[in-house]
């Protein structure tokens, strides 16, 4: 029924077209071509992207199986490090659209439930780094408390390996009230908890430069003394992947408290503010790298 | 791992720690830091520290060493890591309240 009613139509076409002038007869001939053009075109880019995507999927399957591979076995410290710092790369784009997303939402005046999921994506957000860093830590501790992966205004701010939780604590409150009496009582007590565990860890790394130093000092040159001096400098500096570790246990213990002294809303504002001024921090790094300078 | 008891239960606040740990050394200026004396007893400068060790190790299971370790009221309270989350929330402050020193 179909068929013959499209011949029927067809036929009725192939009428009309007879009827046209040879210069309509030769534009439409034109257009026909121009289309037919048209759609090989698109074919061929549809393949191409079709190619494209099947390569990507392959790529990303290649880049989850090779970070994979340098997590779980042994390697030179190069390679530990090198994965850090994708990651790294990665974890600080996260961080910004986390940043955007929570300014969005307290802005928008959003409910506490949707709140509650972006303060846990921030926190969890947060262990992640440290998580990341404890690895650093394994392959190359000196990289990782050099702070060479920051920029250079974070750098200076340095405390083993990151920032100093109880200065994090003086950038967030006022940014929090209003708070009520309790809440600044156990904030205040958190802040004097964590400045007394941060100053115990940096008499502890001291300690470790004093008696390094002093065991460098001095001359064991004579037979078997000398490889005893090197193998207890050694064990020395193995300890301090336990400070690189312990600091970032008390940046996330820190978090945590406060996540649990505040509201929600609190924490979601505070979580804000913390990203901000990273990023702000990061910024005036690169200003202040490309600022304009007397030429010498 | 009797001795490590006895000097646990002889004592208020003991640290078990070595000569060597700056971690010990940091833990114990914690402490001091707040207002407590703990007993600092280097187990590789005892001569069964070997055992010493080994009973601590027992203690601390699979993710800390065997020090420092920290003994509270002759109760085992943990390495470094749970000191340090202890303090933070408040609950080394007042499992210490009986051992202020009031120097």
């Amino acid at each position: 029924m179909k068929s013959s009613v499209h011949i029927i139509g067809y036929e009725f076409e192939l009428e009309k077209y007879a009827s046209f002038s040879p210069q309509t007869q030769r534009r439409l001939a034109q257009n026909r071509e121009a289309a037919r053009k048209s759609r090989l075109r698109k074919k061929a880019y549809v393949q191409q992207l079709e190619t494209s995507r099947l390569k990507l999927v392959q790529l990303e399957q290649e880049l989850v199986r090779a970070r994979q591979q340098t997590t779980y076995t042994t390697q030179p410290n190069g390679a530990g490090i090198g994965t850090f710092e994708m990651e790294y790369a990665h974890w600080v784009e996260e961080q910004h659209k986390q940043v955007a997303e929570l300014r969005r939402a307290l802005q928008a005046h959003v409910g506490d439930v949707e709140l509650r999921m972006l303060v846990e994506n921030g926190l969890n957000h947060y262990a992640n780094l440290f998580r990341m860093k404890a690895d650093a830590a394994k392959a190359d501790v000196f990289y990782l408390i050099s702070g060479k992966w920051r920029t250079s205004v974070e750098r200076f701010f340095l405390w083993i390996g990151g920032f100093r939780p109880s200065e994090l604590l003086n950038v967030l409150l006022p940014q929090l009230e209003p708070l009520t009496d309790q809440q600044h009582a156990e904030v205040c007590t958190l802040r004097q908890s964590c400045q007394q565990v941060e100053d115990a860890l940096s008499q502890g790394i001291e300690r470790l430069q004093q008696t390094l130093s002093q065991s460098m000092a001095l001359d064991q040159s004579i037979g078997g003394s000398y490889r005893v001096q090197m193998a207890a400098a050694i064990e020395k500096l193995e300890g301090l992947e336990s400070f690189a570790n312990q600091a970032d246990h008390l940046r996330g213990q820190t978090l945590h408290h406060m996540a649990r002294i505040l509201t929600t809303r609190q924490a979601a504002r505070g979580l804000l503010a913390l990203g901000e001024y990273f990023e702000r921090l990061r910024a005036l790094s690169s200003l202040w790298a490309a600022r304009p300078r007397e030429p010498t | 791992m009797e001795k490590v008891m006895g000097l646990a239960s002889d004592n208020g606040v003991v640290i078990f720690s070595k000569s060597s740990c700056c971690m010990c050394y940091a833990v114990s200026m914690l402490f001091q830091g707040i207002g407590v004396k703990p007993v600092m007893y280097d187990i590789d400068q005892d001569p069964q520290g070997r055992e010493m060790e080994k009973a601590l190790m027992k203690l601390a299971g699979t993710t800390a060493g065997p020090v420092p370790a920290v003994f509270i009221g002759g109760k085992f309270m943990g390495s470094t890591n749970d000191i340090m989350s202890a303090h933070l929330s408040g609950q080394l402050l007042h499992m210490l309240k009986p051992y202020h020193s009031l120097s």
